[in-house]
């Protein structure tokens, strides 16, 4: 049911569960001018790619979509909302894996699983922290600490936060790169889980991989 | 009702969490706390044996010395609070979380005072005696470093979010912050000195208590603020 604090403009779209949407959203870096008008609409279930050259803006347009920095002019709304006013009720919803992990050398794999999970919302028991890292390949691994691991590791030890959390949204730059090919294997059966489970996930990729979804947008930045 | 009296218990958690976090982050990096510590013995330490052994001139140096030299201590490792979450992009995550962010920068903040302010209240007495300090003087020198070096960080916080990621963002750091510090560096050794002159030193240190009550209250919030404008 929409309720009147709602957002007027959603009444003109066809009704969905959740969805995320970008209205006229443009990006200014310095003096230039990334990209402007871009329009997408995510509904539950959902994949969007977003694809672009080097420097097109795509790290930007997911850094908009987490709520970490605003657009130049247009909105990002979440169910009707611009997240921009939603804050921690968004931030509970959505889960961000940046090209900086977030994973702290000094800390061991089950510490960094442990207290960013709980940062996210989520606490875990360090039984519970076993099991996940077992899932993604890091079993034997739990104790030590994150500096001495390979780059593949240290993105599996961020990703493994994938299977921790109940968030909705899952917003991710780039996250095949440095995995080998179990690990991707096992990123997409992931993100196919989630978006059976009715799920929705935003991500950049360069690499050609497909992904069973219901329904899959691409957004081309130039 | 039920569901905010839950929240609260968690963001409780959330706190104890950032600070156990910070903390051992400082353990397995023993050697940043040591560098702030042993900055503040040395250049304490220096000042004796400069001047040589002229008790009256050392006594009535000793406030100034011992306070200038926990500043500058302070404004050393100002610069780690937030830069190391910086780069490793746990910060991000921090900013994007739903726990209330103020709170978070709060806990970071205890952390830090934790590893680098409360080893320098505990260690100025020791180096107060170089200084031929009354027993009661080196008593205060503590309560007013222990109530003063919180503010220091607290403060300091707000520099460090603002200069993150800047090049030459330590020299800004000092620059920003230095000044905000002087108040607490008058009534801090002023504490001492009017012990040392026989009168009543209670309203130096409540003045450092209202600093620190109101730092409490608002630099958690400003840090935040300036956080998200650094990142955005």
């Amino acid at each position: 049911m929409l309720s009147i604090g709602y957002n007027r403009k959603l009444l003109s779209y066809p009704f969905i569960p959740i969805v995320l949407q970008g209205i006229k959203v443009a990006c200014v870096r310095g003096d230039r001018e990334l990209f402007k008008d871009i329009n997408f609409s995510l509904g539950t279930g959902g994949l969007l790619q977003v694809r672009g050259p080097n420097g097109s803006g795509k790290t930007s347009l997911l850094r908009m979509m987490c709520g970490l920095s605003l657009p130049a002019s247009g909105e990002i709304c979440w169910d009707g909302v611009s997240i921009g006013t939603l804050n921690e009720e968004y931030f509970a919803r959505t889960t961000y894996i940046g090209h900086l992990g977030g994973v702290k050398d000094d800390l061991t794999v089950t510490e960094n699983l442990c207290i960013s999970s709980a940062m996210a919302g989520s606490e875990i028991s360090s039984d519970d922290a076993s099991k996940v890292l077992n899932t993604i390949g890091l079993g034997g691994r739990e104790h030590l600490p994150v500096k001495v691991l390979s780059q593949g590791q240290r993105r599996r030890v961020a990703l493994a936060r994938l299977l921790v959390c109940n968030t909705t949204l899952w917003i991710l730059d780039e996250p095949f790169v440095a995995l080998d090919v179990a690990a991707v294997q096992l990123l997409r059966e992931i993100l196919e889980r989630h978006l059976q489970q009715n799920g929705m996930v935003v991500m950049t990729t360069h690499q050609e991989i497909d992904i069973n979804a219901s329904s899959i947008t691409q957004l081309q930045l130039f | 009702m039920h569901h905010r009296l839950l929240n609260c218990n968690y963001f409780d958690a959330m706190f104890l969490w950032i600070i156990k976090r910070d903390l051992l982050l400082a353990v397995r990096r023993r050697s940043d706390v040591l560098i702030t510590l042993f900055f503040f013995v040395i250049v304490v330490s220096l000042f004796p044996l400069s001047v040589g052994p002229e008790m009256n001139l050392l006594r009535t140096m000793a406030p100034g010395v011992v306070w200038v030299a926990a500043l500058l201590a302070s404004m050393l490792s100002l610069n780690r609070m937030f830069s190391s979450d910086y780069q490793d992009g746990t910060l991000e995550q921090m900013l994007i979380s739903p726990q209330s962010l103020p709170l978070l920068v709060l806990g970071k903040t205890l952390a830090h005072w934790l590893v680098t302010g409360l080893p320098l209240v505990l260690m100025a007495p020791v180096l107060g005696i170089q200084y031929d300090l009354p027993s009661d003087a080196l008593f205060v020198l503590v309560i007013s470093l222990l109530i003063g070096t919180p503010v220091l960080s607290l403060i300091g916080a707000i520099g460090a979010a603002l200069t993150l990621g800047l090049r030459g963002g330590g020299v800004l750091v000092s620059l920003l912050v230095l000044p905000l510090y002087i108040p607490i560096l008058i009534f801090g050794s002023g504490a001492v000195e009017a012990n040392m002159a026989g009168v009543d030193f209670a309203a130096h240190l409540s003045l450092i208590g209202a600093f620190f009550f109101v730092s409490l209250v608002f630099a958690p919030w400003v840090t935040a603020w300036s956080l998200r404008v650094s990142l955005e």
